[in-house]
């Protein structure tokens, strides 16, 4: 019932300014100067005009104008008059109001404050978590007007906190401990480094609000450490799920045939160049279904991977088999001709792969740790690639001819497997799966000719480190690479982790030169 | 016998006509050598410097030329690769043979042809922005030295407007040049009473694509109570990484602002803008500045990308190195009609107090001694289109300060090159 009364008095107090602005204030809006800019946007906040709304919004996207004493709002091809919002005359040469992000920071606020006395609960709900970042103490007195007038129970808890932002900078002593032990009860970095400040005594002299300061920053920081290692895990995650990608048809290809393939970064280089072909095939001709480019570049890239790889294997590679050092050599002059090719087609700089909608931003698990979708993504489809290539490896009949191959060559020639032709398959499967990889690669690092170059050695680290013809060994040394570099990353810098990474791996071959997983059984070399 | 004396006439007299033809050659054209990386990480900024350089020299021809000679130009591709530079540059000064060099993007690769240029008395315009700590008689720096670029951006961020930031981080790519920036940037925000405390600095390999514990890193170092900016010196296409990471960890430019001294309009382009909104980036031009001359400058790239039918070429952008380098190439015209000769010397003497109007909407002055530019400094928020939005310039151009005072010992430094 006081509800009720509330929202109509609120109603009621608003209905007058709602014909139109006071075009003083909105004149204020355009000034020179950014100070006045934002006491005209809080005034406009704190009257609850709805109209404000509509000149706050389009200030916001830039829509707002001035043109001699005019100030205008330009949707398209029809002006407004800002205060009243009728239609007028397009002005001849509008100029826009300089827009920072002091006064964009302003104008978010302000808007969501406009809709914390919304009727549709999302509104409402949306604004409030608007709020949770920053909220100016002159704000406070609204806080508390949409406080009482509010009934759900998610955003009043919300808005409790609103409020307590904007209660730090009260006078009252009391006001402020009780602000701060609402606080103390979140778990943002943002609320923290508020905090912060009432925790010296400089700045906060009451000794009572200065210890429960100290404590809520306290209690944040615990609760704070679990997501910030949490965010840790992940990275490592996310790049052993990059290096597993990269290494895995290198572990096939090594394993299968000891061929040192220094060609292999130009498979990624072909898988991440079909990704951008389907990109743009999807703009010109499809461009409706633009975000579904990337499941259509899946099987391209698996495909033009392979077909490159049989092409190698049929006419060089195959006739070196057994002697290493020239494969090497020979390997290594194929990957020069695969990126003068990828220099020739696609030019010398690198092109633009964007990423599907779906695959920009991220998930908010936490205040202090959002997990992007397109890493989140990569490491689903490292998981489906492995699982992929474990049934084909396991369960098929070419699985089993090629690990027979792989544990000893001449005896599975005995028994009938025609081991030249599991040679080029195997080849090429190993080909299409970096193909795969380079598509993955794509979305979170540049796509240029010599963009493999920056993987082969990595690729090398896993499979070294993994030990060969294993692929349990090559996830186990991807995932372990992937969050030690993390680790060191995070405690030493990029640079460093590097250096100590590759120093790491050679102590570790000096002393288990067969890598974590060897196989056991007879060899022939 | 009759035969052989023909034989041995002609040949005289074809060797007497092609000398002829070459030395009626050589008068005819004055050869302009192009070092910019065409392959590799920085490509994706030194390609757009190479086209606008080979745009500026046919405006020229085709306004008459030099002295009457039309421009030649050499263009070789150092591939990123700065031992290269040097190879290249020896090879455009001694086998090319050409007046005058318009090249290099990182400082690295400025330090590497230095000697050569030293050695052979030749002459190279650098058009990017750099570290200072330099001044050759050889080169002439068109792009900004760090009280042009660096300095006023961080007076910026600590302004009310630039949201009163407190605590520093400091990015780079791993070498000089963003180290010594950011020497002189941790020396000048402790003269403003910035504690050691509040400036974390990290640095990434050339080519670096992973920036995840980077951007973790920032938060946290966000949120320990004061203003936090980040200031980028990170170079080539690591940039592309950095800010898709930036925009989806979901830090905005109202929470964290980064300021950028080496992301232009050409960058960016290989990137959605949207989340990037806000963030900042320092320079001495923008492509969305509005006078005549810029006009006239976007209009002409536009239509050369065209002509060219440059990869992308309805979306082609304008950039401060673009403008600095059709700046350079302009003044080093006007300074060889004065001196009325292409000789190094002569043409570095001529040089001193060269004005020429420029795109950035100003008239600019080739310092009398310093062989640096006066230059305006404006400070642009990325817009949604990948344009830049400017919010706020220098009254007028700059003096530049190669040495910059806030490193020890500069104050002894003459500010002018060492003449032998």
């Amino acid at each position: 019932m006081i509800r009720h009364f509330l929202v109509s008095l609120i109603f009621a107090l608003a209905l007058p300014a709602q014909a139109a602005l006071d075009p003083q204030l909105v004149r204020q809006l355009t000034d020179e100067d950014s100070g006045t800019k934002v006491t005209a946007i809080r005034q406009m906040a704190l009257a609850a005009d709805p109209e404000a709304v509509r000149v706050l919004k389009a200030m916001a996207e830039d829509n707002l104008f001035v043109a001699g004493s005019q100030v205008v709002i330009i949707e398209g091809e029809q002006a407004f008059d800002a205060a009243t919002g009728k239609p007028v005359k397009m002005p001849a040469s509008p100029e826009s109001p300089t827009v920072n992000n002091r006064i964009r920071g302003e104008l978010a606020a302000a808007l969501a404050a406009l809709k914390l006395l919304d009727a549709d609960r999302a509104v409402r709900l949306q604004a409030v978590q608007a709020l949770q970042r920053k909220a100016e103490p002159e704000l406070a007195p609204l806080f508390e007007r949409a406080l009482k007038a509010e009934s759900d129970p998610q955003i009043k808890g919300l808005l409790a906190i609103a409020k307590a932002q904007a209660d730090l900078g009260n006078k009252d002593p009391a006001v402020r401990r009780a602000a701060v032990m609402v606080l103390g009860e979140t778990t943002s970095p943002a609320i923290r480094s508020l905090l912060l400040p009432l925790t010296e005594k400089a700045r906060e002299p009451n000794d009572r609000v200065r210890y429960a300061a100290i404590s809520a920053v306290k209690a944040i920081d615990g609760r704070l450490s679990i997501s910030e290692n949490l965010g840790r895990v992940f990275t490592g995650l996310s790049l052993g799920s990059i290096l597993l990608l990269a290494a895995l048809g290198l572990a096939i290809i090594y394993g299968v045939m000891g061929v040192i393939n220094m060609a292999h970064g130009e498979l990624l280089m072909v898988g991440a160049y079909s990704a951008y072909t389907m990109q743009s095939i999807f703009r010109t001709w499809l461009p409706d279904y633009i975000d579904w480019y990337l499941p259509a570049a899946i099987p391209l890239a698996f495909f033009a991977a392979a077909a490159v790889g049989v092409l190698m294997e049929r006419t060089v590679i195959r006739w070196l088999y057994g002697r290493t050092l020239e494969t090497l050599l020979a390997t290594w002059g194929l990957s020069l001709i695969l990126i003068q090719a990828a220099r020739v087609l696609f030019g010398a700089q690198n092109v633009e792969v964007s990423n599907p909608s779906w695959m920009s931003g991220g998930i908010e698990l936490l205040p202090n740790l959002i997990l992007p979708w397109n890493r989140i993504i990569i490491i689903g489809f490292a998981l489906f690639v492995l699982f992929l290539v474990w049934v084909l490896m396991n369960r098929t009949r070419l699985g089993m001819f090629v690990r027979a191959v792989t544990q000893n060559r001449s005896m599975a020639g005995c028994v009938g497997v025609p081991t030249s032709r599991i040679d080029t398959l195997a080849f090429a499967l190993g080909a299409g799966i970096a193909g795969l990889g380079g598509v993955a690669l794509s979305q979170i690092s540049n796509v240029g000719p010599d963009m493999g170059q920056g993987y082969i050695v990595d690729s090398f680290m896993v499979v070294v480190v993994g030990g060969v013809g294993q692929l349990a060994g090559a996830v186990w040394a991807a995932l372990g690479l992937g969050i030690f570099s993390k680790l060191l990353e995070g405690w030493a810098g990029a640079v460093i982790a590097k250096i100590t990474i590759l120093v790491c791996i050679i102590i570790f071959i000096q002393k288990r030169p067969q890598g974590i997983f060897a196989l056991k059984g007879r060899f022939v070399d | 016998m009759s035969n052989r004396r023909n034989f041995i006439k002609a040949t005289v007299l074809s060797a007497a006509l092609a000398s002829i033809g070459m030395a009626a050659h050589a008068a005819d054209t004055i050869k302009v050598g192009i070092l910019h990386s065409l392959s590799g990480t920085m490509a994706i900024s030194e390609t757009a410097l190479k086209e606008t350089a080979l745009m500026t020299i046919e405006e020229i021809n085709k306004a008459g030329g030099v002295m009457g000679k039309k421009l030649e130009p050499v263009v070789v591709d150092p591939a990123s690769n700065w031992p290269l530079f040097a190879e290249k540059a020896r090879q455009l000064l001694t086998k090319d043979k050409v007046a005058v060099t318009f090249g290099c993007w990182t400082s690295v690769s400025r330090k590497s042809v230095l000697p050569v240029y030293k050695e052979l008395n030749g002459l190279i315009f650098y058009p990017v922005q750099y570290e200072g700590e330099e001044l050759e008689k050889n080169v002439f720096y068109t792009g900004a030295a760090p009280n042009q670029q660096a300095i006023p951006a961080v007076e910026y961020l600590m302004s009310k407007d630039g949201g009163e930031a407190k605590r520093f981080v400091l990015l780079g790519t791993d070498y000089v040049y963003p180290r010594t920036t950011n020497k002189i940037l941790r020396a000048f925000l402790k003269s403003k009473g910035v504690a050691d405390a509040d400036i974390m600095e990290d640095y990434t390999p050339f080519g670096h694509s992973d920036y995840q514990t980077i951007i973790a890193k920032i938060k946290k170092f966000a949120s320990e109570g004061k203003k936090t900016a980040v200031v980028s010196t990170i170079n080539g296409d690591s940039n592309v990484p950095f800010y898709k990471e930036l925009g989806n960890a979901g830090l905005k430019a109202t929470d964290v602002p980064v300021v950028a001294f080496s992301v232009g309009e050409e960058e960016l382009r290989g990137v959605d803008a949207k989340p990037l909104v806000g963030h900042l980036a320092a320079w001495n031009y923008f492509m969305s500045l509005k006078n005549p001359q810029n006009e006239k400058f976007v209009k002409m790239y536009k239509e050369w990308a065209k002509k060219q039918k440059l990869p992308n070429a309805n979306t082609v952008v304008t950039n401060d190195p673009m403008e600095a380098t059709y700046v350079g190439i302009h003044m080093w015209k006007q300074a060889v009609e004065k001196a009325k000769s292409t000789d190094t010397d002569k043409v570095i003497a001529a040089m001193a107090g060269q004005t020429f109007d420029a795109p950035s909407g100003f008239k600019l002055k080739m310092d009398e001694t310093n062989h640096h530019l006066w230059k305006p400094v404006f400070i642009g928020e990325i817009k949604a289109d990948g344009q830049f939005n400017v919010v706020w310039k220098t009254k007028g151009p700059v003096r530049a300060q190669p040495w910059s005072p806030f490193i020890p010992g500069n104050d002894k430094k003459k500010d002018e090159p060492e003449t032998k």
